[in-house]
């Protein structure tokens, strides 16, 4: 009788708390869905578990409030449904803060065509070891206008952490990144100012991509400057056909295809393989179908960083690292371009035209090669003084 | 067991019903739209209300399903060669989803779960859904969601049990979204161009509607484009089945004017870039869900595609459709390995 008595009590509670977890995605889910423009909704401090996405649409000035960073959890371990975390979608001026968002099944925090989305003290992390059954991505406004993150913190996501895509007028400030494969990325985006950021331990710590075959083609005017960009040495663990499944263990900064890039006064620290590298979309070796794609690096500045790392062979484990280690072994040079320039780009003498131009000038410890990926890697060796602008 | 069920829907019934929602221009139950006539749950439509049917309709975890037009009186809707119909505003749609208790058996001892309805307003369209209580006799609007346990026999013979999730009226958006706006997805005429069993009789829909006044400029009936039923090959080939399915199914985020835009994947019927499309296209945030694959369609190697391998999972974080989808369309993905598997490396 005794022993029944438990039984009751243990599925009573357990009736009790799944039914309490329902109500918590219910109640906010209904205010969320309800709230006048202008309102703040409140989350107490707790640890929430939700079953579905929590989405926020076509609303203006909406603040989301939290009790800070760890205080207020929403927890998405058991989620069944949604491909997100937390969705905001078509909405203006839009302010996320104060809580953490967890093991979200798919991207953890998705905004789309937001007007003004800010970031403020947020958290995302997947927890335990990281690996490829993590979602993509930690932060993710994709097609907004004024992105504003700062203070967050970003933790195992298995494409990046911090990302900003297809966006306009972007701040990423303040913000931690580790244990990400990319810890800030930055792609197909206008306008972005990342500074002020630690992004450490991930597999690449911040990467500026313009890929082919998306509906805003082309990223520029970014400016990557006093950041703390060290020990990105963690084994890739995206799944593969994501595009940063090709970026090697150990890169510090990664630049694909983008133009318009200003690098100053980082500190780019034992990140194993790559301090930064340079490259096309030629060099990823994927097809390229969109005639209105510029696949080539261009109008880059390289300058005032601090450039160090540990001694040793590079940590990378893919191709292209082993080709580098046989080259350069233990003397691996911090930047590397890939050597692929725009053919439009150049006067007759090879030089760049004015403007457009890749310089790597100032750097403390810079040391450059050229990897001639066009020539299957042949002609690969140092450069150092082969990136000061002539024109 | 039951005692503990029972406290649990005490409670929730309970915490529901302090954070109950007001929707104030919108009946709280589904009988006040009086879309039905006699027995609610019989689904008879009243005067002025007309079932309708797609060629090629939106899986929803094996839900069948129940469609109705109401136009305002006396109004009529142009027609269109392609995309969905333009309704005047006054339209309603309506669509239930039901379980008959045995696949085998459709139609008897059915079990509605819930009906949508799509009102197209002079501000455009709204989206809502009512939820039906566990008696049949009526269904409540929830703006929240909510999830059900659904039990039903498939056509195999095999009991099936899984939780069907009603969508939250963001989540109608989710689908229903054309540049930001709320829009119908399915009756097009080219998914009305086949026959529905009438109360009068079997009849073509597009005749049926023309005939009653509801479509009107209608061309040379062999002019009207037919979309093929994806399960029948009698109506067209591999491929255009194939394209078909991939167009209910995903065309109405994927799509430039659709949520899925940012990943580059476009699979509308006239999409005619194969690229575009997904053969040899690397993905964009596919993220997990790449399932390690490279490229969307790989030609003549369906494991080796993201497209199927999204389709056979029920990860929420990989699997697609993203909304609607707890149990893999079987027969769906077997249609879509096939066309993959048959595809020509040439591109």
């Amino acid at each position: 009788m005794k022993l029944f008595s438990y039984t009751v009590i243990a599925l009573f509670s357990f009736s009790f708390s799944v039914s309490a977890q329902k109500d918590f995605q219910k109640k906010y889910q209904s205010q969320l869905i309800l709230a006048e423009d202008g309102a703040v909704i409140e989350l107490p401090e707790g640890t929430f578990t939700l079953t579905n996405t929590l989405s926020l649409e076509g609303k203006k000035k909406i603040t989301i409030r939290g009790k800070g960073i760890d205080k207020t959890i929403l927890s998405f371990k058991g989620q069944t449904d949604g491909a997100e975390g937390l969705r905001v979608s078509d909405c203006e001026n839009i302010l996320l803060e104060g809580f953490t968002v967890e093991d979200a099944k798919g991207d953890a925090i998705k905004t789309m065509h937001v007007k003004n989305i800010s970031f403020n003290k947020v958290k995302v992390t997947w927890l335990g070891t990281p690996g490829p059954e993590n979602g993509g991505y930690g932060f993710y406004p994709v097609q907004c206008e004024g992105v504003t993150i700062d203070h967050c913190v970003a933790i195992g996501a298995s494409d990046a952490g911090i990302y900003v895509g297809q966006s306009k007028d972007i701040i990423v400030k303040n913000s931690v990144a580790y244990h990400n494969v990319a810890g800030i990325e930055i792609e197909n985006s206008l306008r972005a100012d990342v500074y002020e950021n630690e992004s450490y331990e991930n597999t690449g710590g911040v990467l500026v991509f313009d890929l082919p075959n998306l509906v805003q083609k082309k990223g520029g005017q970014i400016k990557v400057h006093n950041n703390n960009i060290h020990d990105n040495n963690f084994p890739n663990f995206a799944p593969k056909g994501n595009i940063v499944a090709m970026v090697q263990t150990g890169t510090g900064i990664l630049i694909l295809a983008t133009k318009g890039l200003d690098i100053y006064q980082n500190k780019i620290v034992n990140n194993q393989t790559t301090s930064t590298g340079i490259i096309s979309y030629y060099t990823t070796g994927k097809l390229i179908k969109d005639e209105a794609y510029d696949p080539f690096p261009s109008a880059i500045s390289i300058h005032d960083n601090l450039y160090e790392r540990k001694p040793g062979l590079p940590v990378g484990t893919d191709a292209l690292s082993a080709i580098v280690t046989r080259k350069f072994k233990d003397n691996t040079p911090h930047i590397f371009f890939d050597g692929i320039k725009n053919p439009k780009l150049l006067d007759e003498k090879g030089n760049w035209i004015a403007g457009q131009c890749i310089s790597i000038v100032n750097n403390q410890n810079q040391s450059i090669a050229t990897l001639d990926a066009q020539n299957q890697f042949k002609g690969m060796g140092r450069a150092d003084d082969s990136f000061k602008c002539v024109n | 067991m039951l005692r503990n069920t029972t406290i649990a829907i005490v409670l929730f019934v309970l915490a529901g019903s302090f954070i109950k929602p007001s929707m104030h221009a919108y009946p709280e139950k589904l009988s006040d739209w009086g879309i039905f006539d006699g027995k609610i749950s019989d689904m008879h439509p009243a005067k002025g209300v007309v079932p309708y049917a797609l060629n090629t309709p939106l899986y929803t975890d094996y839900a069948e399903k129940a469609r109705f037009v109401r136009l305002p009186k006396g109004a009529s809707v142009n027609y269109a060669s392609e995309n969905v119909l333009d309704f005047p505003v006054g339209t309603l749609l309506v669509k239930s989803f039901y379980y008959s208790a045995d696949f085998r058996h459709p139609g008897i001892d059915k079990n509605i779960i819930e009906t949508r309805i799509l009102v197209h307003e002079t501000a455009g369209w709204k989206a809502m859904t009512y939820v039906w209580n566990e008696t049949q006799t009526d269904a409540e609007l929830e703006i929240a969601g909510d999830d059900k346990t659904v039990k039903f026999i498939d056509k195999a013979g095999q009991q099936q049990s899984f939780r069907y999730v009603v969508p939250n009226q963001n989540q109608c958006k989710g689908c229903h979204n054309n540049n930001d706006k709320i829009m119908p997805i399915g009756p097009s005429v080219a998914q009305l161009n086949g026959t529905l069993a009438y109360a009068s009789g079997k009849q073509n829909q597009i005749e049926y509607w023309q005939s009653n006044g509801l479509l009107v400029n209608v061309p040379q009936h062999s002019t009207i484009p037919k979309t093929p039923v994806w399960n029948d090959p009698s109506t067209g080939s591999l491929n255009a089945r194939a394209r078909a399915y991939l167009a209910i199914n995903c065309a109405h985020c994927h799509r430039k004017e659709g949520p899925a835009q940012t990943s580059g994947l476009f699979l509308p019927e006239s999409e005619n870039e194969t690229i575009a499309y997904g053969v040899n296209k690397t993905p964009i945030a596919a993220g997990n869900g790449s399932g390690g694959r490279l490229v969307d369609i790989k030609p003549g190697d369906a494991n080796a595609s993201i497209i199927w391998y999204r389709m056979q999972t029920t990860n929420p974080g990989e699997r697609m459709p993203e909304l609607g989808r707890n149990l893999v369309h079987q027969e769906g993905v077997t249609l879509i390995k096939e066309w993959i598997d048959k595809m020509n490396n040439k591109d």
